[in-house]
């Protein structure tokens, strides 16, 4: 059952999300792309941009590639699977919480997992770049956005895509 | 339950939101953000609703961003099991996901159907452009928030080296790495 595998892999994937969905981007691509060969390249990276230019949490991108995997099912499964292991969880915990934070082996897992949920994301972002095959023109925007958005972390994203999406439509990339 | 609210200064807690409350602010905090939504948690729990105060925030939040997985989610179980119980903690995260999911299951739709046009997929190429600088961004701006750098970097490197460029599974990656880099923090934490 192909919901089934759906809900396992994403529900495994969610114990590592250190960082949110954001950070499972490498992983996601290596079970879906070339492990189970359920999507292309082309396709994985076009689901990442329409997540990125919808509104909503980071999870979307999961909701979609179940869907492309298996339609309604899929999607539900695939968004169940990366929610529900920690939500079930954080129920259980929250009441215990304050007991143990600030705690030195908390604080220690919070310290040490920092840069190792950087390393992901920037995995991430490599990954989509060389997924999608990006040549000077995406370079190019790939660059202004940092710059910009380093820059001025007020001016909102959506103006960034907007712009992204004027260019690709334009055939420069 | 406090219900005496008039009593209560500006600054603390309204009264327990109902069910209903619960799952149209959620769902007004999905739709109100692009890649990532936790600010506009914020915006709406603390100062607008006032149905947590901001350090209960960060303390909840704190919880959420110690375990893996969606941290906005986890927020809304959160939220949602404070006020009204097991049910609270289903219809928080149902209303923070109902309308996005939707939305976008919409825009699959229509790449299923347009999604091989020219103009659709350079459309995309742009917005993913546009995507994997955020990311840059994001990274760059998280990794100057790690303290004692020279300490910490190199992990970072480490992850690098070996999701992106090594395509090792991440789950052997990450226990390596948390374990090595955890038991790294837990010795200078030791030292102060």
């Amino acid at each position: 059952m192909i919901f089934i595998t759906l809900f396992l892999e994403f529900a495994g994937l969610s114990f590592m999300a250190f960082g949110g969905a954001t950070a499972l981007l490498p992983e996601l691509h290596r079970v879906t792309v070339d492990h189970h060969h359920w999507l292309d390249d082309a396709t994985f990276t076009h689901l990442y941009a329409i997540a990125q230019a919808a509104p909503g949490p980071n999870v979307l991108v999961a909701t979609l590639i179940g869907w492309e995997v298996a339609g309604l099912g899929g999607a539900l499964a695939a968004t169940l699977g990366l929610c529900l292991p920690m939500s079930v969880l954080i129920y259980g915990l929250v009441n215990h919480w304050e007991r143990y934070s600030g705690q030195r082996w908390q604080q220690a897992i919070r310290l040490g997992v920092a840069p190792l949920a950087v390393g992901l994301v920037l995995s991430g972002a490599t990954l989509i770049a060389q997924a999608a095959d990006f040549h000077g023109g995406a370079w190019a925007i790939v660059l202004v956005t940092v710059v910009l958005n380093l820059r001025y972390p007020a001016l909102h994203p959506l103006w960034l895509m907007a712009a992204g999406a004027v260019v690709g439509l334009s055939g420069g990339l | 339950m406090n219900t005496a609210h008039q009593n209560i200064p500006p600054s603390a807690t309204e009264p327990a939101p109902t069910l209903t409350a619960l799952f149209w602010g959620f769902s007004s905090i999905g739709l109100s953000g692009f890649g990532g939504v936790l600010p506009f948690a914020r915006r709406l729990l603390v100062e607008k609703r006032r149905w947590m105060t901001g350090e209960e925030f960060n303390a909840q939040l704190g919880l959420c961003q110690f375990l893996p997985g969606p941290n906005v989610v986890n927020l809304a179980v959160i939220v949602g099991k404070r006020y009204q119980g097991l049910r609270g903690g289903l219809v928080a995260p149902l209303g923070l996901l109902a309308g996005p999911v939707l939305i976008v299951l919409v825009l699959a739709r229509l790449y299923d159907h347009y999604g091989a046009w020219p103009q659709v997929q350079s459309l995309l190429r742009g917005l993913a452009a546009v995507g994997c600088g955020l990311l840059f961004a994001m990274a760059w701006r998280m990794a100057l928030a790690i303290p004692q750098k020279r300490v910490f970097w190199p992990f970072t490197v480490f992850t690098v080296s070996a999701i992106a460029l090594l395509r090792w599974p991440l789950p052997g990656v990450m226990a390596a790495g948390l374990l090595v880099s955890g038991g790294v923090a837990y010795w200078t934490l030791g030292r102060k």
